[in-house]
């Protein structure tokens, strides 16, 4: 299976929604990676820069409660595709954006506030690894720790596949 | 044990039980606009699977940027028409019969009790109305609908949300529903289906009920969801009345979706509206809401009544109620924008238009446009919109804008007083007018 993780940027805050993720006026564009330049351009977000150096090089986005809410665009998972982000961790997501990532064989864990804390806690410098054997994420920040993870059986399915049009194809 | 009305939809139409928690369903109908259907398509076409599972199936529209503004959206248009002309898609809707898809597909009757929906747009739970299963979903769940007619879910579970009492003078579905989404918050619901029931419910029509399932995805839900009965059958008695005899039986026959008695709920919530005033949002959240007294006097630059929320003959009406006689404020732009051509033409029949006109409103064609900052009233940094829309996002009509979203009637009065106001002041003038 595609290993996922790697440089990590945390966005502090719940309910960023998909608005934020990739304004509408770039809703007009027939090919993803026209969007990657604009990812989290509206973002709100008390001294978040869209065009920091770090964000740049994030592998994964580490976030809050019911991220990726409202619009239900695609567009708001290809903007990560394309910055070749295809990790989110929170402590939950909004239905259509969790869906619509592993409809992309792209990965979202939810968990805990708590783990969530702890992650953050690690500071800035933060790197994510995923086992999806053992369902662990390792986080190696000012120290290591680990966080054992459940990931619902179809979504799994979904990851091994690449995707849901694989998926259906195959068995439909 | 029993089942609700979600539960009842997914058994009829399982397809497959890939793993315990998910159901892959069948689908009875897939809609498409261009914004989030041309990758879909280009996906296809690139993959060498460029086919519909059932061309009687999918209705397409042009709606959310239409006329076209510019070669990019131009471009998106044409490869939505081309596909649909391509795949012998005989309900496709474009300039001069498209509007917003979530007002345009119902009024077609496309849209029937029992029935599983899919769009590439979040507002498809609007749809819910009408008793069916109509959930948004993105561009690859999209795009398998098109090419297989399935689409996969987790079991629905559902909140059943219970709405009783009387709604005052002034106060609407919308207002109820802001209302609802504040008490749950912007992911109360998320993964439920909310299904609304009680007398409240019973006595609103179809356009109401449209109005109260469209935004049940604000509060995080896959879909919302109203019991057909008979106020559903006569909206669609035009369209179904070869299938009944009557009207009774169609009434009869949507009672097998009714949920059980002794159904499973994850959750419920009771709501009176008694009392209950005209709501509206604050902040960038549709949870941030609050009764109209509290934003009283809140100036605003400019007032855009339509959309997939509240552009429908009704909420026309409720508006020109207040505007009929009156002129808006200098200080504020109006924008009107009929949700559909038989919307547009019946309010021309009624002389809702000409008030409009009259009291200083510019009349857009149908489109979804402004309300999400793609045309037809984009708002410049720092501007203010009082807005009958679904999303206050920030940035949401324009980046740097403000978007307080309300019922058509507050819209209205506001519209006329150039801040924010309570409409039933206007609406008790109308009647000792009347009187």
């Amino acid at each position: 299976m595609k290993e996922f993780g790697g440089p990590a940027f945390v966005l502090d805050r719940s309910d960023i929604n998909t608005d934020e993720i990739i304004p509408a006026k770039y809703l007009t564009e027939n090919s993803k990676e026209a969007l990657a330049p604009h990812m989290l351009e509206d973002l709100k977000l008390e001294g978040f820069d869209p065009r920091a150096e770090k964000l740049r090089q994030a592998r994964a986005i580490v976030t809050r409660g019911n991220f990726g809410c409202g619009s239900s665009r695609e567009h708001a998972v290809w903007v990560f595709e394309k910055n070749d982000i295809d990790l989110v961790v929170g402590e939950s997501f909004a239905r259509i954006f969790r869906q619509n990532m592993f409809n992309c064989g792209m990965l979202a864990i939810e968990l805990p506030r708590e783990d969530i804390d702890a992650i953050i806690a690690l500071g800035p410098d933060l790197t994510l690894a995923v086992d999806l054997e053992k369902n662990v994420l390792m986080a190696q920040g000012s120290h290591k720790a680990a966080f054992a993870f459940t990931l619902n059986p179809f979504d799994r399915e979904l990851v091994r596949a690449g995707g849901w049009l694989a998926f259906a194809d195959a068995h439909y | 044990m029993g089942q609700t009305i979600a539960e009842k939809i997914f058994a009829a139409h399982r397809r497959d039980t890939p793993t315990p928690d998910n159901v892959v369903l069948n689908l009875d109908v897939v809609l498409c606009h261009e914004i989030t259907t041309p990758i879909a398509i280009n996906d296809l076409v690139a993959r060498g699977m460029d086919r519909v599972f059932d061309p009687d199936k999918i209705k397409a529209v042009i709606d959310h940027v239409t006329p076209s503004k510019d070669s990019k959206t131009a471009t998106q248009a044409k490869i939505v028409r081309e596909w649909a002309h391509r795949h012998r898609i005989k309900d496709f809707f474009d300039i001069g019969a498209n509007g917003v898809c979530h007002a345009l597909f119902p009024e077609k009757g496309f849209i029937r009790p029992g029935y599983t929906v899919i769009m590439g747009d979040s507002h498809t739970c609007t749809h819910g109305a009408f008793g069916a299963f109509a959930a948004g979903v993105g561009t690859t769940d999209l795009e398998v609908g098109i090419l297989k007619g399935v689409c996969s879910f987790r079991h629905p579970e559902t909140i059943k949300v219970t709405i009783t009492g009387t709604l005052g003078n002034g106060v609407y579905a919308k207002d109820v529903i802001l209302h609802i989404i504040k008490i749950l918050t912007v992911n109360g619901a998320t993964d439920k289906v909310m299904e609304f029931v009680g007398p409240v419910v019973d006595a609103m029509s179809m356009e109401a009920r449209m109005t109260l399932c469209n935004m049940a995805i604000e509060a995080g839900a896959t879909c919302g969801i109203c019991l057909p009965d008979r106020v559903t059958a006569a909206y669609l008695w035009p369209f179904i009345q070869g299938d009944y005899a009557t009207l009774d039986a169609a009434v009869a026959d949507f009672g097998k979706w009714y949920s059980d008695a002794d159904a499973h709920y994850a959750g419920t919530l009771a709501v009176d509206v008694a009392g209950l005033a005209p709501q509206v949002t604050h902040g960038f959240k549709p949870d941030e809401v609050m009764d109209v007294s509290a934003l009283a006097g809140t100036r605003v630059d400019q007032v855009y009544i339509g959309s997939c929320t509240n552009g429908r003959i009704e909420d026309l009406r409720e508006a020109a109620a207040i505007l009929a006689g009156r002129k808006i404020a200098a200080s504020v732009r109006g924008i009107l924008s009929p949700a559909t051509p038989k919307v547009y033409n019946q309010a021309m029949v009624e002389g809702i238009i000409t008030t409009f006109m009259e009291a200083g409103f510019c009349v857009t064609n149908p489109t979804c446009g402004a309300c999400l900052g793609m045309s037809n009233g984009v708002l410049a940094e720092g501007e203010v919109c009082a807005s009958t829309t679904n999303r206050n996002f920030n940035g949401r009509m324009g980046k740097g804008g403000m978007v307080h979203l309300m019922s058509p009637a507050t819209a209205a009065a506001t519209a006329v007083t150039g801040v924010i106001t309570d409409p039933r002041p206007f609406l008790q003038q109308a009647k000792e007018v009347k009187a």
